[in-house]
Order: C-alpha cells, then sequence, then structure tokens
C-alpha cells in the first residue's frame, strides 16, 4: 500500500468523532479511522452518503479542531480544497478569484485555464457562470496553487453525466501532470474506480475502514473487466459490512 | 430622468398654488424663496451657515460611522460581547435625539464637542444595529475556503470580508446621512450660533417663512447632492459584481 521510498504527505489517526444533536444526544460519526498518503497518490474515500466522508474531509483540511486523534500534514504542506459548492467570490473576476487564492499569473496558469477551457471567462464575475463552469473554476483555484495535499469533495454531484465525465478527464489529467497527492471523496463507485489509484472503503455511520483497495492498473488503461471486478468486489465488501452491522 | 422632472415642476405647481390660497406670510411663492436665497448667497451667509452645518454633518456622521461599525462588527461575530451590549443598544436606539442634545449640553456644556457627540450619540445604534446584521451574514463557506487556501490577512479583510459588508455599510450610510443632518440642525437650534439650525430657529422667532425656506431648501439641495453624485455612484461601483437585473 505504501510505495517503498515515497514521503508520507498525510497520517490521519482518528480515534472518534462525535456531534451533538439539537436534542442533546450525541452521535458518534468517526471511530477508530487510521491510514497514510504517499506523496503522488490518489486515494478515493468511498463510502455511502452520509456516513461522515465530507467530515473527515474538514478534519483532514483544518477546518474541524474538535475530534479524538491525530492527523499530521508535513508542516511545509500547502492545501488546496474543491468543496461540494464552488466557493468563489462572487465579487471578483475569474481571473482574480485565481490568483487571491494564491496562483501566480503566468504560462503555467494559463495551461491550467486553457485545460479546463476557462480561457474566455477570466474576466467574468462567478455570477455569469453556469454551475458547471463555476465547478471548474473552483478546480482550476485549486490547481493553480500547487498544492502538496489537494482535497475533493464530492466535487462533480449534481452535475449532468458527460459533464461529470469530462471534468474528470480534465482532473485526472492535471493530477498525472503535477503528481500530486489527492484524496477524493465521493460516493460513486465508478467515479472513484476511474479517478483513484487506491481506494479506501468506509462503512456507514460510525465511518470505518471496511477495505484498502489498489487499483493495479494504470488508472487509464484499466481494462473493463478490472474495473467490473473492483465494481463487484467493492459493493461485495459494503453489503457484507452492512448486513454486519445490523 | 423625465418623469422626475416632470414630477418636481409639479411640486412647483403645487407649492404656487399653495402660496396663492395661504398668503405669503403663511407660505412665500417660490419666486420670493429664491430671491432670499440669492441675498443671503451675495451676503456670503447662505455659504457661511451651510458650511458650518455641514462639517457638524460631515463630522458627527464620520465618528458614528467609524465607531458604530467597529462595535456592530463585534457585537455580530461575538456571542458574550453581544448579550452584554444588547440592552443598552436598546435603551440607546429609544432614546429621544432631543434628550440626549439636552444631556449633552447640560453635561459638557454649549460646545462644538457636545454638539458633534450628541449627533454622533443618535446615529451609533442604527450603525450598530445595521453592521451586526452585516456580521452575522457572513459567509461561513467562504471563510473555510479562505482558511484552506492560506489567504493572507489583509486579503481576508479586503477582497472576503469587505465586499460582503459593503451593502450594510451602504445602507448604514444612507439612513445615516439623512438621520444625521435632520439632527444636526435640532442641534444648532438649540446650542449653536451658527449653521442652517440656527438660522431657522431666528427666522421662526421672526415668523419669517421666506428666510426659513430659503436656509431649508439649499440644504436639502445640498445633501440630495451628495446622495445622487457621491453615495449612489460608490454604491453602483461595489456592486458591480451583481447580476444585472432585467
Amino acid at each position: 500500500m505504501f510505495p517503498a521510498g515515497a514521503r508520507k504527505e498525510l497520517d490521519v489517526s482518528i480515534t472518534r468523532k462525535a456531534f451533538r444533536s439539537a436534542t442533546g444526544e450525541t452521535r458518534v460519526i468517526l471511530r477508530d479511522l487510521a491510514f497514510t498518503l504517499a506523496e503522488g497518490e490518489v486515494c478515493a474515500l468511498l463510502g455511502p452518503s452520509g456516513c461522515g466522508k465530507t467530515s473527515l474531509l474538514r478534519i483532514i483540511a483544518g477546518l474541524d479542531k474538535d475530534f479524538e486523534g491525530n492527523v499530521i500534514l508535513p508542516p511545509w504542506a500547502k492545501l488546496a480544497m474543491v468543496f461540494q459548492e464552488p466557493r468563489l467570490l462572487p465579487w471578483r473576476t475569474v481571473a482574480q478569484n485565481l490568483t487571491l487564492a494564491g496562483a501566480t499569473n503566468g504560462p503555467e496558469l494559463a495551461a491550467i485555464v486553457a485545460a479546463l477551457g476557462l480561457t474566455e471567462h477570466l474576466d467574468h464575475f462567478p455570477g455569469e457562470l453556469s454551475l458547471g463552469l463555476a465547478r471548474r473554476v473552483a478546480i482550476a483555484r485549486a490547481f493553480a496553487i500547487k498544492p502538496d495535499l489537494l482535497l475533493l469533495d464530492e466535487p462533480f454531484v449534481s452535475l449532468d453525466a458527460a459533464l461529470a465525465m469530462r471534468l474528470r478527464e480534465e482532473l485526472l489529467g492535471l493530477v498525472e501532470a503535477r503528481k500530486v497527492t489527492t484524496l477524493i471523496v465521493t460516493h460513486d463507485v465508478e467515479e472513484a474506480i476511474s479517478l483513484a489509484d487506491r481506494i479506501i472503503l468506509l462503512s456507514s455511520r460510525p465511518a470505518q475502514v471496511i477495505a484498502d483497495l489498489s487499483v493495479t492498473d494504470p488508472r487509464r488503461a484499466l481494462s473493463l473487466a478490472e474495473a467490473s471486478r473492483l465494481k463487484t468486489e467493492i459493493i461485495a465488501l459494503t453489503s457484507k459490512a452492512a448486513s454486519r452491522g445490523a | 430622468m423625465l418623469p422626475r422632472l416632470a414630477s418636481l415642476l409639479f411640486l412647483l405647481v403645487l407649492w404656487q398654488l399653495g402660496s396663492t390660497l395661504a398668503g405669503p406670510h403663511l407660505l412665500p411663492a417660490p419666486v420670493a424663496v429664491l430671491a432670499t436665497i440669492s441675498s443671503e448667497a451675495r451676503s456670503g451667509a447662505l455659504f457661511v451657515n451651510l458650511a458650518a452645518t455641514l462639517m457638524r454633518v460631515i463630522a458627527a456622521f464620520t465618528l458614528a460611522m467609524a465607531l458604530g461599525t467597529a462595535l456592530g462588527l463585534v457585537m455580530g461575530r461575538n456571542k458574550t460581547v453581544d448579550r452584554l451590549c444588547d440592552p443598552w443598544l436598546i435603551v440607546l436606539l429609544n432614546l429621544p435625539a432631543l434628550v440626549i442634545i439636552v444631556l449633552a449640553y447640560i453635561w459638557v456644556g454649549l460646545t462644538e464637542a457636545a454638539a458633534i457627540g450628541a449627533v454622533a450619540l443618535n446615529k451609533l445604534p442604527n450603525t450598530i444595529a445595521t453592521m451586526r446584521e452585516g456580521a452575522r451574514a457572513l459567509d461561513a463557506q467562504l471563510e473555510e475556503m479562505a482558511q484552506v487556501f492560506a489567504m493572507p490577512f489583509w486579503t481576508r479583510i479586503r477582497h472576503v470580508l469587505l465586499p460582503q459588508l459593503a451593502p450594510f455599510f451602504a445602507a448604514a450610510t444612507r439612513s445615516g446621512l439623512s438621520l444625521v443632518w435632520k439632527i444636526v440642525l435640532v442641534v444648532e437650534l438649540l446650542g449653536r450660533s451658527n449653521g442652517v439650525g440656527f438660522e431657522i430657529g431666528i427666522a421662526f422667532q421672526l415668523f419669517n417663512v421666506t428666510l426659513l425656506l430659503a436656509y431649508a431648501l439649499p440644504f436639502v439641495g445640498l445633501m440630495l447632492a451628495i446622495e445622487t453624485f457621491l453615495v449612489q455612484p460608490v454604491e453602483r461601483h461595489v456592486s458591480r459584481w451583481r447580476p444585472q437585473r432585467a
């Protein structure tokens, strides 16, 4: 699982994360969840909707400090995140949104912008863009700052299938060109298989690791047979965990 | 623009009609008022008094906006401070302007500082309440985005925070300007020896409606000009990112 010689980029070890609901009862959403990511690894966190994946990502991003356990990142690590919503500054143009997040103007930024088909939208305000375009700006922003760790929270949810597929391909191209350590949260098995070279399978609440699978073939050359085998395996593992939990 | 002009013209016609019906002592004709305005202008008294009032408006307005913005933001962000200060705010909001003015003159004396302070204190709770709403309405999602991307402090202030507060600041400015100048006239009437309010006091003692209107109207015109040529253009500039309404 851990390539020999590769630097550790992320070390997650969460013993417990709970929320208190309005009625006062405590709901444990994460328990005994541990994994590490090596530099350049593209990992998908796959689990049912509402299992606590987003909470986990927020803890890793440093947005939620109310949990028991540790998240260790190299002190120099530069973070970028693609949230479920684009979260662009509506009062700044697309170009300004990119540079304000920390991107430097230059050929590299222009290449990212061009790859995501945003060149002609640089002077537009986010309010003038469709949701699909705004999502692309959010992806461009995350890439443009050249992060060490890229966190993606269901970045393609609620987009039409064709656009989601195109964006996935663009994302893959960018990830491969830059070798950035990536953690993608998704509930979509096919999305996980098509993007990641490692899939961490999570159970429903409280989220625990069911399985840690590696996608052996290089992503692009993944054969249909291998993909469907993986999919079957994942579904079998998930339903086994669910029946155990019931 | 044309309907506005027509509407103003209609008002003049009504004024003239009213003057004919009520007699020149109760309501002098527009031409008579204009003559007094021009004679006061030639003597220089009009400008001296307009300038004195305008300076008081600017000083009190600036003071109330600066203090009110700071306090409002703190109260909007900090629940403890909000709980502690909210009763004071309600008292201040409901304290009649006249009470504050008279108390200020009694406690501080018939000074310029007392006059400006009393006006600022009258406007202060309104600014606090508006800016507190602004602070409460701040978008937590954008704040998280800025945090993950490690935006520098001043970038956050300038590009994330201030644009969100701008509409509230604009609202406080508009209601503030009209409120402040009306209270400044009362302060001048009660305890200053120049300014539009002082002149109106004299006109009242002499029962001279022509003089009263000759001072009141140019000042209304001046405040209208500030609103039209300063406040509105600035507001349009800061809200240019909003999608245009059809």
